[in-house]
């Protein structure tokens, strides 16, 4: 992302409701053309940040800036960013048509201009030939596109989604996230989307940023989030994770050990942590990113090449196994007492009937795999 | 094995057939035969004695019944026009703003319906004749002021708490996409509240028509030797001799209420039933 713009720059940005900390000293920058997802738990404050940008809220401390433009007072109305509600708010009494063109109407533009600019939005929504239609006569799918035409016709600056998939049937929502993507890079305008789906946020957005009880956790792709967690909440929200609490035992600049109580051989990490020796971590280890192999009379262990030997090789036992179609994911009581959750693709047709309930095998991982948390 | 009776079955069992029969005996019988009357040759209200269309005729060419008409069409087209001006601001008031005493207001609201109409009848009377003497002498329609007003002070509860519950079902995420398409609140006010409490509106101001055209105690009260209503003339006639004249009066008014009764459950229910299928008239 060479020579990228901010176009929104929030600015220690605190709102509270009474004694309620809903967005907690905010600082965020966002680039132009950014598809970028707040992402959360429910009441976290990300839809209270997108809508301190919209207008509809107003930050109790801090700055919002578009473009370098302070608008932290501006009304909703004089703002460059037009905003696709959860509900879509399609406005039920006026044809498509009618609702495209609302905001240019609102703005004064002539009847001649505004006809061609709703028939360009409904053909980018592919909508074309629905502008007689009542809002009563869609799906749910096609009311979401009469707002994503309604809210982009006006050529703003920053689109503003809230849980923009929520409303729709499974099937429908994994079609939609390429279609978003693919009508932002058209468009090229910045998205910027709420959503407590983290699927759908690695999914879409371009960036994240994680927030937890109004408090910024982590800014970062996709795939840095998943890979390079900067917190347990972090890890434990984005995918599945096992997190483990261990003492730092070695920390070199190219390798540090990790003693865990419960697992009966000790972590070994391919990169140095910077934390302070003998101290608390945690790490986060996913489930796929850990090998199963059989063990058992006879069966040597098998062999680690980027850890030393006694390390990252602990022995257990299935306990569980829940087959999901495209992987299985196994239960695997560890002697020492933890319980570790492994899943293992399913490469070929028979590949769940490899490792049965209550047989005994060995974990393994690579010194790559698992990242260390301070926090 | 016999089937268990569906729900429709009971209606052949004859308990459940007398009590129908009761129920349309005393209900409508008494209406059906007025109306019947109407029509009837004989001047008693006794014995069939043939067809006869004269007494529409002697209603329509008596001079007081169709000026009390008049008046009772020109207060209710009154009241309505105002009450459903109150009422919509007042339900919008009490829907939009938080402000102290808001559970009085709306409780005191509800009072002109669960008061006795004779009391607010008494009230009335008590009120123009020692607080707001109103002209009798005016010329008309401003002699019927004094029955306006009481008209509109019952009516437009009515019509406010009609245009509450609709309001319920507002969005307010249209009230913030037309915000964010850059319209100001006037400019939402007329282009995204005003058409979703249409169908209240036109409910309100149906049920307000009605409540007036056919109100009777309160008007009593209200009204002079010049102001007669339809309602009050009819009694006034009745009094001297219940002439088949007086049922074919009747007989329209009871026609034009059930007509714009029908009307407004049509609204009131077609607005339920467009709040479910988005689509909001």
């Amino acid at each position: 992302m060479s020579a990228a713009k901010t176009i929104i720059r929030f600015e220690n940005v605190t709102k509270r409701y009474g004694k309620v900390l809903a967005v907690d000293n905010v600082s965020l920058a966002i680039e132009e053309g950014e598809f970028f997802a707040l992402l959360g738990p429910s009441g976290c404050g990300k839809t209270t940040l997108l809508r301190m940008l919209a207008g509809f809220e107003t930050p109790s401390e801090g700055r919002i800036l578009i473009d370098g433009q302070d608008i932290s007072r501006t009304p909703p109305n004089r703002r460059p960013v037009n905003m696709v509600f959860q509900s879509y708010a399609v406005f039920p009494h006026m044809s498509v048509a009618d609702n495209v063109a609302y905001g240019l109407m609102v703005d004064g533009v002539g009847p001649a201009e505004r006809a061609r600019r709703v028939e360009e939005a409904l053909e980018l929504v592919k909508l074309e030939g629905y502008g007689a239609r009542r809002p009563d006569q869609l799906s749910g799918g096609q009311r979401q596109r009469v707002a994503l035409a309604r809210a982009l016709i006006k050529r703003p600056r920053v689109l503003l989604l809230d849980e923009p998939l929520s409303a729709l049937d499974a099937k429908l929502r994994e079609a939609m996230r390429s279609e978003l993507t693919q009508l932002q890079e058209t468009v090229g305008v910045t998205f910027l989307f709420v959503t407590h789906d983290q699927d759908e946020a690695l999914a879409m957005a371009s960036r994240c940023a994680v927030m937890n009880r109004g408090l910024l956790q982590q800014v970062a792709t996709p795939s840095d989030l998943y890979e390079f967690p900067n917190s347990r909440f972090v890890a434990d929200f984005i995918g599945s994770v096992n997190l483990v609490e261990g003492r730092l035992a070695v920390d070199e600049a190219d390798h540090a050990v990790v003693e865990v109580a419960g697992l009966p051989s000790p972590i070994y990490l391919d990169h140095g942590v910077s934390g302070a020796h003998e101290s608390t971590v945690w790490v986060a280890l996913r489930p796929e990113k850990i090998e199963l192999h059989k063990r058992g009379e006879g069966r040597a262990a098998p062999l680690l090449d980027d850890a030393p030997a006694g390390h990252n090789l602990v022995p257990g036992v299935i306990r569980r196994i829940a087959y999901l179609g495209s992987e299985s994911v196994y239960d695997v009581a560890v002697e020492g007492g933890s319980s570790v959750k492994v899943s293992r693709s399913n490469l070929t047709r028979r590949d769940q009937e490899d490792f049965a309930a209550e047989e005994p095998v060995w974990l393994a991982w690579r010194a790559s795999a698992c990242s260390v948390l301070l926090s | 094995m016999t089937e268990p009776p569906g729900p429709l079955d009971y209606l052949h069992r004859w308990p459940i057939r007398a009590w129908l029969l009761a129920v349309v005996v005393f209900l409508y019988a008494p209406l059906i035969t007025l109306m019947a009357f109407s029509f009837n040759v004989s001047k008693r209200n006794i014995v069939w004695r043939g067809f006869t269309l004269d007494w529409y005729r002697a209603a329509f060419q008596d001079s007081d019944l169709i000026a009390a008409f008049g008046n009772s069409l020109t207060i209710a087209a009154v009241s309505t026009l105002v009450s459903v001006a109150l009422g919509a601001l007042t339900a919008l008031l009490l829907w939009r703003f938080r402000f102290p005493f808001k559970a009085a207001l709306e409780g005191a609201l509800g009072l002109p319906i669960v008061v006795p109409e004779i009391c607010m009848g008494v009230a009335m009377l008590v009120f123009f004749t020692q607080i707001l003497p109103w002209p009798t002498t005016l010329a008309w329609p401003l002699n019927l002021g004094a029955i306006i007003i009481s008209h509109i002070s019952f009516s437009f509860s009515f019509v406010a708490i009609v245009i509450r519950g609709r309001l319920a079902s507002f969005n307010r995420e249209l009230e913030e996409a037309a915000k964010d398409l850059g319209a100001g609140e006037w400019r939402i006010f007329w282009d995204v509240l005003v058409p979703h409490m249409r169908p209240g509106l036109l409910a309100g101001a149906l049920l307000a028509f009605t409540l007036s055209l056919d109100d009777f105690v309160i008007t009593f009260f209200t009204s002079g030797p010049d102001t007669t209503t339809f309602p009050i003339k009819v009694y006034s006639m009745v009094r001297f001799s219940v002439t088949p004249e007086v049922n074919a009066a009747s007989t329209l008014l009871i026609v034009l209420t059930v007509a714009l009764t029908a009307v407004a459950l049509r609204f009131s229910g077609g607005a339920a039933a467009a709040i479910e299928a988005g689509e909001g008239l």
